[in-house]
């Protein structure tokens, strides 16, 4: 592999690992604070996406007007869900809460294909005629660097930068941080724990949504199932990096991204099978490390 | 004093119950329209389905979300085997298949319980690595291997004829083989559950530290449970190959959205009982079917609605949560439907007031 090769790759590898990365965050905090694996977060990524194309086609919003609708939209939609099927159980065995997340996923996946229709829909439409912006690049060296993966890996960097400045310097942070340590406790003091975790909710979804619309822009073709898969790989991005840690999530994301960039480009071969080196890794990371790169050890109480 | 049927009535009521089923059957056959007894069949077929990852999910409370890789690997192992070396050698078009398996062939017994096998030892191999995990993280990685699965029999086009997958297999299922292998599914499950081998299964359901502490092997009981539950999932997929005559590994067919529909079945039937989850399955295929009037034009009303595609499943993911909210039990909760319940059930009122 040539200099030039190997320095697309590495950008190619940040910024697939940037969108896994802010999808995880959301899997890895609402896994700290409730316990729960929210199988619908892929699928909120993806109803993003519709969000965003049909703010354009239908409302025909400016893109950029149309890209903060639909975060809005789907942080509300995070929020609703959480309201509506989540909260009623928060006192009900782990595993209930489990099967009601995996409907969730399924309700999402069948209301798109209702209401948008089951066939692929191309996200280049929402630019129009300024379509082009998204293939333009520039050269570095002899390196190709086009201008959307700047784009993508820097508003990954200052999401992800927005994300730490909330959870570790503002007081709904502090209480976020608290509630994933003790719930009953953190009631006690004053917070309002529904409130935090609605919030958490809606902020997870909000950066799923981001995530979803970069990915449409850097794979334009989206149907009803297009978020199944990076949701089930943020969340093994989330193990790896140890569930629970939001610094561990953004690193598995990256660490993810770009091992599978790698390893196609290394054995362009294996390529069709490149969704399944993720759950390799899942599984050889639960079994040696089980609570992940910068998790923490839980003990198991009788 | 504790009412119960003797052993000896027990036994009799059962072949009575049995020979009353058959009886049905054959006046279903005889009586009903070839829809409707294809209805019938798919019952039963999702009827194994449920027990089978009932005996995963419900017995053994392992929460499993692979399902549907052993029926997938059940439907291609049958398949192959029925489909005669011409057809096989019409229908590989993008790659030949391998000349190995082009002239194997066998009836549909045999190809069904080589599913079976075959998809045991998936079974074997997918729980051996995931069941040194715990919970959540099994969930996700036995779907993950399911995932894994359906992938490769997508890529591995000189077996399985990738995206195109198998068409023309022979229509087999009819209703005394869907009818008889789900009755030998429930003869074998439930002799399991009742055996001591169930009774270390629930013990690990209900505290698998404490079950630990008792000298239960866990790791091998688990592993027992979920390679039975995945030869019997093979069995399923084979039905379900000779009933479908046309199989491919889209997300929608063979893969996880099948896992789901198992998974409503045995939530609606109540998790842990065997019974329930027949329930559940039959209640399931009935509802399905009927809700396809969602996907035609009807009037509502006098309003006319146009029919939407995709609307069934909407329907039945917004009842599945509901009942997940409301009624978590489900029909049956963990008790099963057994003559001494029912003798137990219909005597409590006139018994009541002693208690």
């Amino acid at each position: 592999m040539t200099a030039t090769l190997v320095l697309q790759n590495i950008f190619n590898g940040i910024m697939l690992g940037g969108l896994y990365a802010l999808i995880a965050v959301g899997y890895t905090m609402v896994y700290g604070i409730l316990r729960l694996i929210n199988f619908a977060h892929g699928d909120i990524m993806m109803m993003g996406i519709y969000f965003a194309f049909y703010a354009v086609a239908l409302l025909s919003l400016p893109v950029w007007l149309a890209f903060i609708v639909a975060i809005l939209g789907s942080a509300l939609l995070g929020f609703l869900i959480d309201r509506v099927a989540y909260k009623p159980l928060r006192n009900a065995p782990r595993i209930s809460a489990l099967i009601t997340a995996i409907g969730m996923s399924f309700f999402l996946e069948s209301f798109a294909v209702v209401v948008f229709g089951a066939n692929y829909k191309s996200f280049l439409k929402v630019f129009g005629e300024h379509k082009e912006i998204l293939r333009k690049y520039i050269l570095i060296g002899n390196a190709r660097l086009p201008v959307l993966t700047i784009l993508v890996i820097s508003i990954t960097a200052l999401s992800l930068l927005f994300l730490f400045w909330i959870v570790y310097k503002t007081k709904i942070g502090m209480a976020m941080r608290a509630i994933s340590s003790d719930i009953p406790t953190t009631a006690l003091m004053g917070v309002n724990v529904d409130m935090v975790i609605g919030f958490t909710f809606a902020l997870g979804s909000a950066l799923a949504a981001i995530s979803g619309i970069m990915w449409a822009m850097r794979y334009p073709n989206f149907f009803p199932y297009t978020g199944f898969m990076p949701g089930l790989k943020a969340f093994i991005a989330a193990v790896f990096g140890g569930i629970g840690s939001i610094p561990g999530a953004v690193l598995g994301g990256f660490l993810l991204g770009m091992i599978e960039i790698l390893i196609v480009s290394m054995v362009p071969q294996v390529m069709e099978y490149k969704d399944a080196f993720a759950f390799v890794i899942l599984i050889i990371v639960l079994l040696v490390k089980p609570s992940g790169l910068m998790g923490q050890k839980v003990i198991e109480k009788v | 004093m504790e009412k119960k049927l003797s052993a000896k009535a027990n036994f009799f009521l059962t072949v009575i119950f049995v020979i009353f089923v058959i009886f049905l059957l054959h006046l279903a056959n005889v009586y009903m329209n070839a829809y409707q007894l294809k209805i019938l069949n798919l019952m039963a077929i999702y009827g194994i389905m449920a027990v089978s990852l009932n005996l995963i999910n419900g017995i053994t409370g392992i929460f499993s979300l692979g399902h549907a890789g052993f029926i997938l690997v059940g439907a291609y192992t049958a398949a192959l085997l029925t489909l005669t070396p011409e057809q096989k050698e019409m229908s590989f078009i993008i790659e030949p298949i391998i000349p190995f398996l082009k002239h194997l062939h066998t009836n549909f017994f045999f190809a069904t319980l080589a599913g079976g096998v075959l998809a045991a030892f998936a079974a074997f191999l997918v729980g051996w690595s995931v069941l040194r995990l715990a919970g959540d993280y099994l969930a996700i990685a036995s779907l993950g291997f399911a995932e894994v699965i359906r992938i490769l029999a997508l890529n591995l086009r000189s077996i399985t004829n990738g995206a195109l997958g198998l068409k023309g297999i022979p229509e087999y299922t009819n209703t005394w083989w869907a009818w008889g292998w789900l009755f030998a599914t429930v003869l074998f499950i439930g002799s399991l559950v009742n055996s001591s081998y169930g009774r270390a299964l629930k013990a690990i359901r209900e505290d698998r530290i404490a079950a630990e502490e008792m000298g239960i092997n866990v790791f091998k009981h688990q592993l027992l449970s979920f390679v039975i539950g995945g030869f019997f999932a093979g069995i399923s997929g084979s039905l379900y190959a000779h009933w479908l005559t046309t199989i491919d590994p889209r997300i929608t067919t063979l893969g996880p959205m099948l896992t789901f529909y198992v998974l409503i079945m045995i939530v609606l039937g109540g998790l842990g009982s065997i019974t329930g989850s027949i329930l559940g399955a039959m209640i399931f295929a009935i509802l399905f079917e009927w809700f396809r009037r969602f996907e035609e034009p009807f009037t509502f009303f006098g309003i006319e609605v146009p029919g939407i595609k995709g609307m069934r499943i909407l329907v039945i993911s917004a009842i599945f949560i509901l009942v997940m909210i409301f009624w978590q039990r489900g029909l049956m909760g963990r008790t099963e439907l057994t003559w001494n319940n029912l003798y137990k059930w219909i005597f409590a009122r006139r018994g009541g007031e002693k208690s």
